[in-house]
């Protein structure tokens, strides 16, 4: 679904992602851990088309997607849940799906936006409640849901989420990993981001570690969870702070 | 003072008002999307005005507006795609820097093409002379087209900006950016779309007051001071607050003729400015709130 080759990111002089390549395939989970400051959010940025790159080929559903401006790409079936949720704050939580689900117009699909809505309030059914509320004061559970329900409104194959857990209560987290789960069911592709490693590889397929911009261990999520490697730099913290 | 004289100064001070209240929108539009304050808007309101006058020597007035805003309005989108659009993250002072200078250069071509006479359309009905007289208070004509024509657009803006899909895809942009982009909205096509709008909202109320006020290449300065004023004081990028701020105004001026020399009105507006960004940066009715929503 996902072809990644040799891609190049920099910021000015700062060369950030060196000649990373990867792929995700149709109906997987891959997750992406990686330190604080390894490059997983600018990868994402790169492949949402929010930032452009220096060189390298990026491949979806077999087109050629590099360096397309992200307006483009969303339209083609890839959708990012940006870090931080970027919720539209001044807009009710109704207008941010409505608004998800723009790209439905640029394809001329309008009659699925009300059909999309009422599978986004079904996996959320609390932000049908809050239908009318300021997507700014909501708590950060409740905007981490309308981002997601957000990009879903697009009816995306791919959905990339950037660190969907940051800053969540162990029981949201929780509830959103199990959002994923049901996300493959439904037939998505999943691209997760994330710096809780033990959580994500539970639920991955695969994944790939990420250090200064380059992928220095890959494979199915049990090999990752047993590597050594792994264990130290990324789970053992992990372990640490939830079974203290 | 009679009761009917105060009626008198009330009714100017809300023509007034209303007409700082549509150059301030006209800010906030540009504002909302790009975060830019654009010094060139009161310049958009004398282009209209001259430009109808002058279409107004061979089409009627009717015509010779609607081709005014359309011609002012793609003045507005050529601007944007010259000077603004090429700009990649430009700083708030480059932009003021950068819009003032619009606005020198528009004034100036102004000169040029016109002159430095002061001109008017026509009064839309009726004469300078005739007036309707409602219960002993006698009123222009042409004080209820304007009255009349800007709350039409407040109202149209309003709906627009709240229900149409257009109108939620501008204000996403300015919510944020980054989103928008992620949503399939093209930010770029936005920002054009802004000026366009103010544009053709700065010519339109360009056209309907220059009967009463007259209008001339450097008329624009003073307008977008008021205006100016007018959307810091409502909260900058609130088009509703600006509409209660520029009445504010525009009766605080009519009735300071009553304490003040004439010549000391305009000095009110820069008062009030000063005062306002010196006591309550976000205007008189910006919530804590809402401004921490605001990504500009
Ligand atoms: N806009 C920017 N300009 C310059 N450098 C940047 C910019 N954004 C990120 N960087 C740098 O790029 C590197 C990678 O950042 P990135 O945000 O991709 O990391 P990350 O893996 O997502 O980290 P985190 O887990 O903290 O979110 C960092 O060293 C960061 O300082
Ligand atoms: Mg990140």
């Amino acid at each position: 679904m996902l072809r990644i080759r040799n891609l190049e990111t920099a910021y000015g002089n700062l060369r950030v992602l060196r000649r990373l390549s990867m792929h995700v395939a149709p109906g997987e989970i891959v997750t992406i851990i990686g330190a604080n400051g390894a490059g997983k959010t600018t990868l994402l940025n790169t492949l949402s088309g929010l930032l452009s790159a220096r060189s390298g080929e990026v491949e979806f559903n077999r087109k050629n997607i590099f360096n397309m401006p992200a307006e483009k790409i969303v339209l083609m079936g890839c959708s990012l849940v940006p870090e931080g949720r970027q919720v539209f704050a001044t807009m009710s939580v109704h207008e941010n799906l409505l608004l998800g689900g723009y790209v439905l117009h640029k394809r001329k699909e309008q009659q699925m936006i009300d059909e999309e809505l009422q599978k986004v309030y079904a996996l959320f059914p609390i932000l049908k409640e809050r239908g009318n509320q300021l997507a700014g004061t909501l708590s950060g559970g409740e905007q981490q849901m309308v981002a997601i329900g957000r990009a879903l409104m697009a009816r995306p194959n791919m959905i990339m989420m950037d660190e969907p857990s940051m800053g969540l209560a162990p029981l949201i987290v929780k509830e959103i990993f199990q959002i994923i789960l049901r996300l493959r069911e439904a037939g998505k592709t999943v691209l997760l981001v994330e710096q809780n490693a033990k959580a994500a590889l539970a639920i991955a397929d695969r994944g790939y570690v990420l250090e200064t911009g380059r992928i220095i261990s890959q494979g199915p999520a049990e090999d990752l969870l047993s590597n050594r490697d792994v264990q130290r730099a990324y789970l053992g913290r992990d372990l640490d702070s939830e079974n203290p | 003072m009679t009761l009917e004289l105060l009626f008198q100064y009330l009714v100017a001070g809300i023509t007034y008002g209303i007409i700082y209240a549509i150059v301030a929108i006209g800010f906030n539009i540009i504002y909302n999307t790009t975060g830019i304050i654009n010094f060139a808007q009161g310049e958009f309101v004398m282009l209209g005005g001259m430009t109808a006058v002058t279409l107004n020597t061979f089409m009627p007035v009717p015509l010779a507006i609607v081709a005014a805003v359309l011609i002012t309005m793609i003045i507005g989108a050529l601007i944007e795609i010259i000077f603004i659009r090429w700009l990649d993250n430009p700083t708030v002072l480059r932009m003021i820097i950068i819009t003032i200078g619009l606005s020198i250069l528009i004034r100036e071509v102004a000169l040029h093409v016109w002159d430095e006479k002061v001109r008017a359309l026509p009064y839309f009905s009726g004469t300078a002379t005739s007036s309707i007289s409602i219960k002993g208070v006698y009123i222009s004509p042409q004080v209820l087209w304007v009255i009349g024509i800007c709350t039409l657009i407040v109202i149209i803006l309003n709906f627009f900006f709240s229900h149409t899909l257009l109108g939620r895809q501008m204000r996403a942009c300015s919510s944020n950016r980054k989103a928008a982009r992620l949503c399939g909205i093209s930010v770029q096509n936005m920002v054009t779309l802004s000026f366009v709008l103010s544009a053709g909202i700065g010519a339109l109320a360009g056209c309907i007051v220059s009967p009463i006020t007259y209008i001339q290449y450097d008329s624009g300065t003073g307008l977008a001071i008021k205006g100016f004023t007018v959307a810091i004081l409502g909260g900058l990028g609130n088009s509703m607050a600006a509409v209660a701020a520029g009445l504010i105004l525009g009766v605080l001026e009519s009735f300071s003729i009553w304490i003040l020399p004439t010549a000391y009105k305009d000095a009110i507006s820069i008062s009030i400015l000063l005062l306002i960004l010196f006591v309550r940066p976000g205007g008189l009715f910006g919530s804590r709130e809402a401004l921490s929503l605001k990504e500009f």
